[in-house]
């Protein structure tokens, strides 16, 4: 098969084929097949320690599958000649720390990648950088140095310095778990209507109410395996596996 | 007795004083300021130490200092670069670099480069400031290689991590986002360094000195020799204070208006 049969063959924006990973006698991964349509949205739920964060940083090669494969449009991420950076450029990533580049304003933490990696003018960044600010309700924000914005708004923040970059999807790796409370809605406001514009994403998330409201997919994973996968209502509303009901047992007592 | 804890230590506080002024006292009582004033004090002397003393002394001083601290910040980059290396070779070289040239003291690594390196293998560094600058400078990498290295790891991993997520390269990350983060860090024990070097620069009379490098130290002890007298001394000393006292107050102030930055 010629590479380009190949990529027209995979109707999957990401695709993960058998992904193992170890960190040395510790099995975090053991054999995860997962496929994402493009516009899908796909929300990890379970225990922490279940391997959710660290399949969802494999995705972009943060962490370094020790078997298996990655497809991004088709294209085996994992193969020597692959371009990591330009694949990276167009996988939108968020974090559970946000990240943001300290030193930087927030217009520069929004340029800085456009400029460099994707060789945008100044001009050209700066307008990209106040678009999707805007779109995250910040544009008043642009001058501003990260340490002087709220947690939410940060996240915010860190949300669009990755939209800068027009990304073909994004990642969020447990996006509001370092919130405080009354901040995470601002954040899930940001990520729904990402949502409704047809994003195709992978949220690991403990925020249910989201991966209800949200989701067309929820995947319940424990022990480093896909447990349970279906439509939020199912998985969610009724479980098949009994792992699955201990672990919403668990989060709803919360 | 029926004191506070207050009322004690305001007691032992006055003690203290009082023993202090007592003794700068009794120093300036037995001291012999007329021999002083004649033998370090020297107005005469003192005048005919200038211009030369700054446009000359002063000046080849800080073009070693200038030369060898930015050779030292490349060299000192350089080997923390390597240090952090996934590859054990370059770990290993690095870390016997380091070893070698701060373990040596600095008038050794001086003579290796003035004398040595010529001799054995016929290579003399060129330029009227070369050896002199090229010493320091693979000193003060040494130095520098472990505390740039500890600014790099104090820079939070997520920041390599967020800048790779965005496609950047490894070392568009380490030059756009760690790095000047990491000096931020270690601006206090870099000035520190500065200061070092600075002194460290009258080790260089070793290599002979002509009146074109003669720096501020073999200037002093030079003039001395020639007028019987300390003041030349004297004059250095305040030469010396009056480029290190500026020096690391900008530095104070320039850390100051970053910790504002970073807070406000």
């Amino acid at each position: 098969m010629s590479p380009n049969a190949k990529r027209m063959a995979s109707a999957s924006a990401i695709e993960l084929v058998a992904l193992e990973k170890r960190f040395d006698a510790l099995h975090v991964l053991r054999g995860i097949d997962l496929r994402i349509a493009p516009a899908e949205v796909v929300c990890l739920i379970g225990p922490s320690g279940s391997g959710k964060s660290t399949l969802l940083r494999c995705v972009n090669r943060l962490e370094e599958p020790s078997a298996g494969h990655i497809l991004i449009d088709g294209e085996n991420i994992c193969a020597q000649d692959c371009d990591l950076d330009r694949v990276r450029a167009k996988i939108g990533m968020v974090f559970q720390q946000f990240n943001l580049f300290p030193h930087l304003s927030v217009l520069d933490n929004l340029t800085i990648a456009q400029r460099k990696v994707l060789k945008r003018s100044k001009a050209q960044a700066e307008d990209k950088a106040r678009k999707v600010l805007d779109r995250v309700g910040l544009l008043h924000k642009v001058h501003e140095y990260p340490a002087r914005l709220s947690g939410g708004q940060q996240q915010r923040v860190a949300i669009a310095r990755a939209l800068a970059m027009d990304p073909e999807m994004m990642l969020f790796d447990e996006a509001t778990s370092a919130l405080d409370p009354e901040l995470v809605g601002e954040v899930l406001a940001v990520m729904r209507s990402l949502a409704e514009d047809g994003m195709t994403m992978m949220v690991v998330t403990h925020e249910m109410g989201f991966a209800r409201g949200v989701a067309d997919r929820v995947v319940f994973m424990d022990g480093g395996v896909i447990v349970e996968q279906g439509h939020p209502d199912q998985v969610l509303g009724d479980p098949q596996h009994e792992r699955t009901q201990r672990f919403l047992q668990r989060v709803s007592d919360r | 007795m029926g004191l506070t804890r207050r009322q004690r230590s305001t007691i032992t506080r006055y003690a203290i004083y009082a023993a202090t002024l007592l003794l700068i006292g009794w120093v300036a009582a037995t001291t012999d300021w007329a021999k002083l004033q004649e033998s370090f004090l020297d107005w005469q002397v003192f005048r005919q130490l200038f211009p030369e003393i700054v446009t000359r002394a002063a000046r080849n001083t800080l073009i070693f200092t200038c030369f060898g601290f930015s050779g030292g910040l490349a060299i000192g980059l350089v080997l923390a670069l390597m240090r952090l290396s996934t590859a054990g070779p370059y770990r290993w070289a690095a870390a016997l670099y380091i070893e070698i040239f701060r373990g040596l003291p600095a008038l050794v690594t001086i003579v290796l480069i003035g004398f040595v390196l010529p001799i054995a293998l016929h290579v003399r560094v060129p330029g009227t400031y070369g050896p002199g600058s090229l010493a320091l400078a693979i000193v003060t990498g040494a130095y520098l290689a472990e505390t740039i290295r500890a600014g790099i790891e104090a820079v939070p991993k997520g920041q390599m991590e967020a800048a790779r997520s965005l496609g950047m390269s490894y070392a568009r990350a380490m030059t756009s986002i760690v790095i000047p983060q990491g000096f931020r860090v270690i601006l206090p024990p870099l000035t520190n360094e500065l200061v070092l070097l600075l002194k460290d620069t009258s080790l260089l009379f070793v290599l002979g000195t002509t009146e074109e490098t003669i720096e501020l130290a073999k200037f002093g002890r030079d003039a001395v020799a020639d007028t019987f007298n300390g003041t030349p001394l004297v004059a250095v000393a305040l030469v010396y204070l009056a480029i290190t006292i500026p020096l690391t107050r900008a530095v104070a102030w320039l850390e100051r208006r970053q910790k504002r930055a970073a807070r406000a």
